[in-house]
């Protein structure tokens, strides 16, 4: 028990004033490397500290004094106790962190595609029973029209539709698919049951279109139209879903004695790194979706944008399954 | 490591130590969030005049750029200020709030863009109602985001040092003149009640006379409960000349004894 409390702290003060001014720089320069000698100096302050803070325990007159050095103790911690690498952005280790965070959860990634196919046979099946389904499976007011009238259209307009408003068209695009994505994601919180739905009621509008246009004897326009930004768009909404699903796992935990705290915190670089990545790729697809996959033959020959929209699919699937490889 | 329930999140070191984060109420943060809203409506209206003076150039980019850039400053806003300024935005730092890490570990850069980004669901239905109903909930007020990401909003201690000489001026302490009960009384006496003695001196010029002499007698009241000095002790003092005596004893200066 600490009798003469102002005495006390008169004597501790230097190492706390010491301790206080090692913190100050090294949260100012996180990346800042000590030597042996510093690192010696900051454990042995700390502990001096925290031996302070459990005698001020004893006596708990002084809350001012003990709040300081609390706070002092609770900042050095976070230092000295932090296992985790401090964020380095360095570009070949943030370009590849997505690839590997990608790897690392194939079971996650096949069942956003599972549900995605589940929700794509569901509008199949809805458009074949019932072709009027079509109006509510489909919300866009230039699907409605029947694919055959519409390539008539696309492939005889005299002017071009989006002159004027291209780049703005594809900020929409995508800013909103990059949301969709971000929610697919974030969905994992109820459970995955959120991020199923979204996947499924994106797959079932997927199935519908496909669809329609297969029945219209329209296929070829259809892949034209869809590959070249639906390539990357569909793969990088699939990845947002995929960070879904590892998110309800963590959540979960099936099988997983480690505490849920643990289970997210083990998690939480592969989310963003996915989410992020995702986001980059959504970029390019609004681009190519704003100013490539709108113009069609004879403007653009369909072929070329399909022979386009497979090269991208192949270079995709490679960065993902190989980049950053070890 | 033990979470304390409510107000606040209590970590104990590998060496025994326990330090406490004080926790910020769903209020507070909501009036936080609101400043930072209001930050978010300036940044974007500077960026939509700027958008406005591009569109002479090309009308179709600059109203790309807008919207390009609404949506980044609208995400991105949280995620860059809490990284640079170590869990802080505007309205955290305003209200004296700090994101931290759940652990007491340094913050993450993922843990930092993860809760960002999960405000999205947080948001819903309309205006915080998911988020707000999670902090109310959750043992350690954290929205889903904070759960996801493993990090508790805390408030900043910022207290100044009490100044005794200030509070309890009194030159003679007639408590000094028993010193096994003086040492009594700082052995007994907690922090928080002495915290609460601490505010009623400083504030006792905002307080009606009513309700200063009621508070101080109960103050008073509760002190003579942990250690009982004789009644030449207390005799002719009021009861908050009781309660600034009580200070002096309980910070180490206890003046003279007559």
């Amino acid at each position: 028990m600490i009798i003469d409390v102002p005495r006390f702290v008169a004597a501790e003060r230097p190492y706390w004033d010491e301790l206080q001014k090692v913190l100050a720089q090294l949260e100012a320069e996180p990346e800042r490397r000590l030597s042996l000698e510093e690192i010696e100096r900051l454990h042995y302050l700390y502990e001096r500290c925290s031996a302070d803070l459990s005698r001020l325990d004893t006596f708990a007159t002084e809350p001012h004094v003990r709040r300081s050095l609390e706070s002092l103790v609770s900042r050095a911690y976070s230092i000295i106790h932090e296992t985790r690498a401090p964020a380095k952005l360095r570009w070949k280790s943030t370009l590849f962190a997505f690839p590997r965070a990608f790897r690392r959860h194939p079971g996650a990634f096949r069942l956003a595609v599972g549900v995605t196919l589940l929700g794509c046979a569901f509008g199949w099946f809805a458009l074949r029973v019932d072709p009027r389904n079509k109006a509510v499976l489909l919300p866009f007011s230039h699907l409605l029209i029947p694919p055959a009238e519409r390539v008539k259209q696309e492939e005889s307009a005299q002017q071009d539709r989006l002159k004027g408003m291209k780049a703005s068209f594809a900020a929409e695009l995508m800013t909103h698919n990059t949301q969709v994505t971000i929610m697919a994601m974030a969905f994992g919180l109820t459970f995955g049951v959120g991020t199923l739905i979204l996947l499924f009621y994106n797959g079932v509008m997927l199935g519908a279109v496909v669809t329609d246009y297969v029945m219209g004897h329209q296929s070829l326009f259809l892949a034209g139209w869809l590959l070249p930004h639906g390539s990357i768009e569909i793969p990088a909404i699939l990845l947002g879903g995929q960070a879904g699903f590892v998110l309800a796992g963590a959540l979960i935990g099936w099988g997983d004695r480690t505490p849920r705290v643990e289970r997210l915190r083990a998690v939480a670089a592969d989310l963003v790194a996915i989410v992020v990545g995702a986001g980059v790729l959504l970029i390019w697809a609004g681009t190519v979706e704003a100013f490539v996959s709108q113009y069609h033959q004879p403007v653009i020959p369909y072929g070329l944008k399909i022979a386009f929209g497979l090269c991208e699919l192949v270079a995709l699937s490679f960065f993902l399954g190989w980049a950053g490889r070890e | 490591m033990t979470n304390g329930r409510g107000t606040s999140l209590t970590i104990e070191t590998p060496e025994g130590v326990e330090f406490s984060y004080d926790l910020a109420s769903p209020v507070t943060r909501a009036l936080a969030w609101i400043i930072d809203l209001a930050a978010i409506g300036v940044l974007t209206k500077g960026t939509d005049k700027f958008c406005e003076w591009l569109a002479h150039l090309n009308r179709d980019w600059a109203n790309g750029l807008a919207v390009i850039l609404y949506f980044v400053i609208s995400i991105g806003y949280g995620i860059v200020l809490e990284w640079r300024w170590r869990g802080q935005t505007l309205g955290k730092r305003v209200l004296g709030l700090r994101v931290v890490d759940a652990q007491g570990l340094r913050l993450q850069l993922s843990q930092v863009i993860l809760r960002n980004l999960l405000r999205l669901v947080d948001m819903l239905p309309l205006a915080y109602l998911v988020g707000g109903f999670s902090s109310f909930c959750s043992r350690n007020c954290q929205r889903l985001g904070d759960l996801a990401a493993g990090t508790i909003v805390a408030r900043e201690r910022t207290l100044p040092a009490a100044d005794v000489e200030e509070l309890a001026p009194a030159k003679y302490n007639s408590l000094a003149a028993f010193p096994h009960l003086t040492a009594r009384l700082r052995g007994m006496v907690n922090p928080e009640s002495v915290n609460i003695a601490v505010e009623a001196v400083s504030r006792r010029d905002g307080y009606q006379p009513l309700a200063r002499v009621a508070l101080f007698h109960e103050l008073a009241d509760y002190f003579r409960t942990l250690a009982q000095f004789p009644e030449a002790a207390s005799e002719g003092l009021t009861d908050e000349q009781y309660v600034r005596s009580v200070l002096r004893v309980v910070y180490g200066r206890s003046g003279s004894s007559r």
